[in-house]
């Protein structure tokens, strides 16, 4: 077992490989989720708000 | 080693720092833009400022050095780290967070709760509570990047702390969350290529992947001989279950800072950095590739390390013997005896770069939760401006910080101890204050106020009374145990529960209290719940 002599530290060892992997399969996979519409919606929204944000002020 | 290269090298990362810093200060105009960078992080910026925030000198060094002690087992940090500390930090806790930030237009995290519960006293008292708990944690990344600084480079330990908190502060205060977040950034790509070059030399050292794996099982008897009444197995087994080596390695080191992570208000805030969800999804990739790199490696070579030191003739003996049984020592010494010179300096950037970026995120939640959270919302103090109060707020944080890791070395006999002790009292009190009302509070429309206010304290409470009192990693250095009762912890010297970490037992309490308390008080009303929820 790729050297190792418990099982417990085996699996230590794949799983934490295997958990970045799941992070990197879920991010190419939602790369574009959400859609453009909705980013651009969401921005829209924030720079309405910001124009009316209270507390802008300067450095 | 060659203090020409190492000069210059060091040269060139403070000169590119300071310039991000600048473009930092350079690019905030208003609030929003000092406290959460105008809510338009790059998803990759944001990703790796969050895993080199996450990730301090003491993860490499600290960690590093346990994992030569404790062995592989230490793996399951990692992966709690990136399960936990990433996928569901992102995914899960993330998207809300950063919806609900914006929904209620909270600036920080004490504000986000604060406002999720329609309660000033939670907001202020999270910010006192950071305010209180934070500047020791910072203490300890400074004495931990001081040290090491004093060593490398052969100045004094009292040059070398001011030298680099000095650096710090200044980008912080000028450049707010976006000084932050760029030269984490930066400093985060040096620790990621550091630790990379670290783990292909370390291994093409020891003759390869499966080779240096077997080696390290073939040296178990060392390991029982030393810590076999504890319950050790050798390196590449888990201890066994129920002794005292497993607890510490399951509850402490496992469970105490991989739950831990959940609740760090200078991670939480960075959710709300980002315009859309898209950039969570984006951030979680680099995300778990970084946070591999980081704490995957330092406990691999960490254990390796052992198969090193014990085949070399100048030593024989394995790491914790030749480190002169300091815990920290072992990794620098690895470096400093196994891999040539140059990477020597590449591996001091590295270090420095890590406990840089740690720090600064630590002077800037300091500066918002005292001058927003606790002044400015929570005391109805009246400022001029918002930016002026948290940047003077930030002032008073570094100070303390600064005189506590300038005295703290003067107090402890061993003087690196504190930096764990440092680090874990934070991570337990946020995870037993916090934890329970910030998910209920993002996925919970029945709890109340009254509930979130009970958890919060009564997680404060048992999370400083384990820390004080029984868990003896820290109650017996802090010696108030000692002091009032006698005895370094009331668990007793025989009994298990003094190695059980606070998590354990505050979490849970904080869990039922925040539960009972909210069942038997009233809803919020739908009219809140709506906006919170939008």
């Amino acid at each position: 077992m790729l050297g190792f002599e418990g099982a417990g530290i085996f699996l230590a060892y794949v799983l934490s490989i295997a958990a970045a992997l799941v992070c990197v399969v879920y991010g190419i996979k939602n790369w574009n989720i959400p859609g453009d519409d909705v980013v651009n919606r969401e921005i829209e929204e924030e720079i309405k708000w910001e124009e009316n944000d209270p507390e802008d002020e300067g450095r | 080693m060659n203090f020409l290269l190492i000069t210059i090298v060091t040269l060139i990362f403070l000169i590119v720092t300071a310039f991000l810093g600048y473009l930092g200060y350079r690019h905030t105009k208003d609030t929003t833009d000092f406290l959460l960078a105008g809510r338009k992080t790059h998803p990759v910026v944001m990703a790796i400022s969050y895993g080199s925030t996450f990730i301090s000198t003491s993860a490499i060094i600290g960690f590093g050095g346990a994992a030569a002690v404790f062995g592989m087992g230490v793996l399951w940090l990692t992966v709690l780290n990136i399960g936990v500390g990433i996928f569901i930090a992102f995914v899960v806790f993330g998207k809300r967070t950063r919806r609900m930030g914006h929904n209620l237009d909270a600036h920080t995290f004490p504000e986000l709760i604060g406002k999720r519960f329609d309660s000033s006293l939670l907001q202020t008292a999270s910010g006192l509570m950071i305010f209180i708990a934070m500047p020791l944690y910072a203490g300890s990344v400074i004495i931990g990047g001081a040290q090491f600084i004093a060593q490398t480079l052969s100045v004094s330990y009292e040059a070398a702390l001011f030298f680099f908190v000095a650096v710090v502060a200044v980008y912080v205060i000028m450049g707010g969350l976006k000084g932050v977040l760029y030269t984490d950034a930066f400093q985060g790509s040096i620790m990621f290529v550091g630790m990379i070059l670290l783990i292909i030399m370390t291994y093409w050292k020891l003759g390869g992947i499966v080779d240096a794996h077997r080696a390290l099982s073939n040296i178990a008897p060392e390991a029982v001989k030393i810590w076999g009444p504890l319950g050790h197995q050798g390196w590449t087994s888990m201890p066994l279950t129920g002794s005292v080596f497993w607890w510490q390695l399951v509850s402490t080191i496992v469970l105490g800072v991989g739950i831990g992570v959940l609740a760090q208000p200078q991670l939480a805030v960075r959710f709300m950095t980002v315009k859309s969800d898209r950039e969570l999804n984006r951030g979680v990739l680099v995300g778990g590739v970084f946070i591999l790199m980081m704490t995957g490696v330092a406990f691999v070579v960490g254990s390796l390390s052992n198969v090193y030191f014990l085949n070399n003739p100048s030593f024989a003996k394995v790491s914790i013997l030749a480190a002169e049984k300091k815990v920290d020592n072992i990794i620098p010494l690895f470096i400093n005896t196994a891999m040539p010179p140059w990477f020597t300096a590449v591996f001091m950037i590295t270090l420095l770069a890590a406990a840089m970026s740690t720090l600064s995120s630590q002077f800037h939640t300091m500066g918002s939760a005292f001058g927003r959270d606790f002044l400015e919302q929570g005391m109805k103090v009246k400022t001029k401006s918002t930016i002026r109060t948290i940047k003077l707020s930030m002032g008073a944080g570094i100070i303390i910080s600064t005189l506590l890791a300038f005295y703290l070395p003067r107090f402890f006999e061993q003087g690196s101890a504190i930096i764990a002790i440092g680090t874990a009292i934070f991570f337990g009190l946020c995870a037993a204050t916090f934890l329970p009302l910030y998910f209920g509070g993002l996925f919970f429309k029945r709890i109340t106020k009254a509930g979130a206010l009970s958890g919060f304290f009564t997680g404060m409470t048992a999370a400083a009374f384990w820390i004080l009192f029984v868990h003896a990693k820290e109650s017996a250095p802090l010696g108030l145990c000692k002091l009032i009762f006698g005895v370094p912890s009331l668990a007793g010297a025989a009994s298990k529960l003094q190695f059980v970490d606070p998590i354990v037992v505050a979490l849970p309490l904080s869990i039922v209290v925040t539960i009972v308390v909210s069942l038997m008080t009233t809803p919020p009303t739908e009219e809140h719940l709506a906006k919170c929820f939008k």
